[in-house]
């Protein structure tokens, strides 16, 4: 399996870099843009398919961000633009769109794409041609040396934080722990993350099912899990996989048995299900607009956002578009531009804190050390409105003790 | 392995086909009397589902979505078969085909202006939520119901064919459409209704599915393959080829989940593989 996956990585760099070099042979300096001072940024996402809602949302939040700094007169007196593509959800259409960006648009910088395996294509194409990226999708491999590129920065929390902070607030030493996860690089890796948080409290796994990625049925599957008699049901997968799971389990009692919990409680999924489903479900988040009430950057955030969209409130996956596009842009401002090798300096020693309290980039694998909210979904009389979803269980303060060391991600000491 | 496990397997892999089943015969009837493939069918059956949610809102009431729903869609079948695939009989099967095809596309997206690309929540009707055990297991009391539904549908269905004249027609129709004109049947109004009838179950199993999944516009996706699925084994056109082959397919689908959990897809196209190659004509189709 390991060993399919490296071949498969290398011959598609290869390709990619061979469809590079073709690609500038090709452009000819006519069609590329006029060489203006303004910055450009390049934003793939996946606009169209199941992501969509997220992906939407992560749109509207980087245009707040770039319209922030225009606001206040750019950069240095240069205008920021953002430039947004859909990628589909397909790491092919992905890796085009960004060598389009990046060859024909002349962009200064790539932020975005939502899907573990699609951010790792952009990140091949951004490491080959030596251009800026902020990931902001969830990954743990982009952080390990094999994936590594110096001019990548990821935003996004990592399945070791994520599934790390859940595991540390709802499970405890002597539990029983069964698994449903999605049969793909997401689900897989969240199951990596909790099953390192389990030995570390003492936690046992009763059962693992892995099901395929957009079931739409997940009835056959109940039996099983109900013989497992787990005191916590993990379910591992993303979008709308994750309402269906949830919903057909607390259909078949599971909910009686078992506490649901979850990598990521997503704010969409939430919404596309009755409260009475989610009620109790516990999993990790980025960010919660109630923040708002603990948090002045949160605060600000939400206010800024809420008068450019007609007083929508941010979400978890959209406030990923924020704090990439702003910290790449804060970091532009203090090395005075846009000379990458500046930037990266910039970003390496950057500390932020404009939507979720203080973040900085580690070093050696440039992940963003940030907070990790745990929430539990409310029940509906606890709602004070239609937006009032969660309750904050835990903020875990940022620290690089929550993250795999350097040295175990094969980082030189 | 227990006993009692596979028990409940089996008992969860006959729900599981009962839905199919419900999805598979709209596709099958309108491609046995009409000679029509229709490709719109996932997306009327999520149509469906948006109509029932309506219908339920409006109301307050799931009763009167689970009956309004596909009559209301079952009749925008029936315009779509006189405005849009009437133009086309006599014409190469791959017509109507691509015609439905992009029929979803327009429906999808209109779904998704009208409502948004969000799932919508469609709560389980409160006399039918819970669960009931069944000795081996528990199983939710709403798919008890809709295997119920289900049951009724293709009893009814078998007495309309067989036992009323307008079920003689239909089936003479699909035998031999010219001789029926020239003994005087209008056979266009018979096609209508068929259409009207295969778009008709298609929104009902929407509106019945809706509770068990979230309601979102890409909902019709998957079941338009499993119903092509279905109707391929069981072989193009027969009802109880159709019935048999949904059944079949939902206890191999639950049997698979299982012992080999990430195959519960795939094992399906697999039994098609299988089936294409002992029997190309599927389990009780006529050799063309």
């Amino acid at each position: 399996m390991t060993k399919g996956t490296t071949r498969n990585h290398i011959s598609r760099r290869h390709m990619l870099a061979a469809l590079g070099t073709g690609a500038s042979v090709v452009a000819m300096p006519w069609i590329a843009r006029a060489a203006d001072d303004t910055i450009r940024i390049g934003f793939p996402t996946p606009l169209t398919g199941p992501f969509a809602a997220e992906a939407k949302d992560q749109v509207k939040s980087a245009e707040l961000a770039v319209k922030q700094f225009n606001d206040k007169g750019g950069i240095n007196g240069r205008k920021i633009e953002l430039l947004v593509r859909d990628d589909k959800l397909n790491g092919g259409e992905a890796a085009t769109r960004t060598l389009e960006l990046i060859e024909k648009d002349k962009v200064h910088a790539i932020v975005g794409s939502l899907s573990s395996a699609v951010q790792l294509a952009v990140n091949e194409v951004t490491r080959a041609r030596g251009v800026l990226y902020v990931s902001i999708s969830q990954s743990d491999t982009i952080n390990e040396v094999k994936d590594f590129s110096k001019y990548t920065f990821h935003e996004a929390l990592n399945p070791t934080m994520t599934a790390g902070a859940v595991a540390r607030h709802s499970f405890k030493k002597g539990m029983k722990v069964a698994h449903l996860v999605a049969d793909y690089a997401y689900g897989h890796e969240m199951l990596r993350g909790f099953k390192r948080a389990q030995a570390a409290i003492g936690v046992e796994t009763v059962g693992e099912i892995m099901h395929p990625f957009g079931a739409a049925d997940y009835s056959t599957f109940m039996p099983r899990l109900r013989s497992m008699r787990a005191d916590v049901l993990c379910i591992s997968n993303f979008g709308r996989d994750q309402a269906n799971s949830i919903k057909q389990a607390v259909d078949f009692g599971l909910k009686q048995q078992s506490r649901i919990v979850v990598p990521v409680l997503l704010h969409n999924q939430r919404l596309a299900v009755a409260p009475e489903v989610f009620e109790g479900v516990v999993g990790g988040s980025n960010f919660y607009w109630g923040l708002e009430s603990q948090l002045p950057s949160a605060k600000a955030f939400n206010d800024a956002y809420r008068a450019a969209n007609n007083g929508a409130i941010p979400t978890d996956y959209g406030a990923y578009g924020y704090t990439g596009v702003s910290s790449l842009l804060m970091a532009m401002q203090a090395s005075g531009g846009t000379d990458t090798d500046k930037v990266i300096a910039a970003l390496e020693a950057l500390k932020y804190d404009v939507a979720k309290g203080p973040q900085y980039y580690r070093k050696c694998d440039h992940q963003s050390v940030q907070s990790v909210l745990v929430l539990e979904s409310k029940k509906k009389a606890d709602m004070k409105s239609d937006n009032d979803l969660f309750s904050i269980v835990a903020n875990e303060v940022p620290s690089e003790e929550v993250l795999r060391s350097c040295t175990e991600l094969g980082f030189p000491g | 392995m227990d006993t009692e496990l596979i028990l409940m397997q089996l008992f969860s892999g006959v729900a599981l086909g009962a839905i199919l089943v419900l999805t598979a015969l709209g596709l099958s009837i309108i491609f046995g009397m009409l000679g029509v493939v229709n490709f719109a069918h996932g997306a009327l059956f999520m149509v469906g589902a948006y109509a029932g949610l309506w219908v339920a809102s409006l109301t307050g009431s799931f009763w009167w979505g689970l009956i309004v729903a596909p009559i209301m869609i079952g009749g925008f079948g029936m315009l779509i078969e006189y405005f849009l695939i009437r133009p086309l009989y006599g014409r190469s099967i791959d017509d109507p085909l691509l015609l439905t095809f992009g029929l979803s596309y327009v429906l999808v997206e209109g779904v998704r202006i009208v409502f948004g690309s969000d799932g919508i929540p469609f709560p389980t009707p409160s006399s039918l939520t819970g669960v009931v055990d069944l000795g081996v297991g528990f199983f939710p009391i709403y798919r008890i119901f809709v295997v119920g539904i289900v049951f009724l549908v293709v009893v009814l269905l078998w007495l309309g064919l067989e036992k009323t004249k307008f079920g003689l027609i239909v089936r003479a129709g699909a035998r031999d459409p010219t001789m029926m004109k020239v003994l005087g049947i209008d056979i266009s109004k018979v096609w209508l209704l068929v259409f009207g009838l295969g778009v008709g179950l298609a929104s009902l199993g929407g509106v019945l599915s809706g509770p068990m999944r979230s309601v979102n516009p890409e909902m019709g996706a998957l079941v338009l393959a499993e119903a092509f699925v279905v109707t391929v084994i069981g072989g193009l056109g027969s009802l109880v080829g159709s019935i048999v082959a949904g059944l079949l397919v939902g206890v191999v689908i639950s049997m698979t989940a299982l012992f080999a959990p990430e195959m519960a897809t795939i094992v399906m196209f697999a039994l098609m593989a299988v089936v294409l190659l002992i029997r190309p004509q599927g389990l009780f189709g006529k050799l063309a």
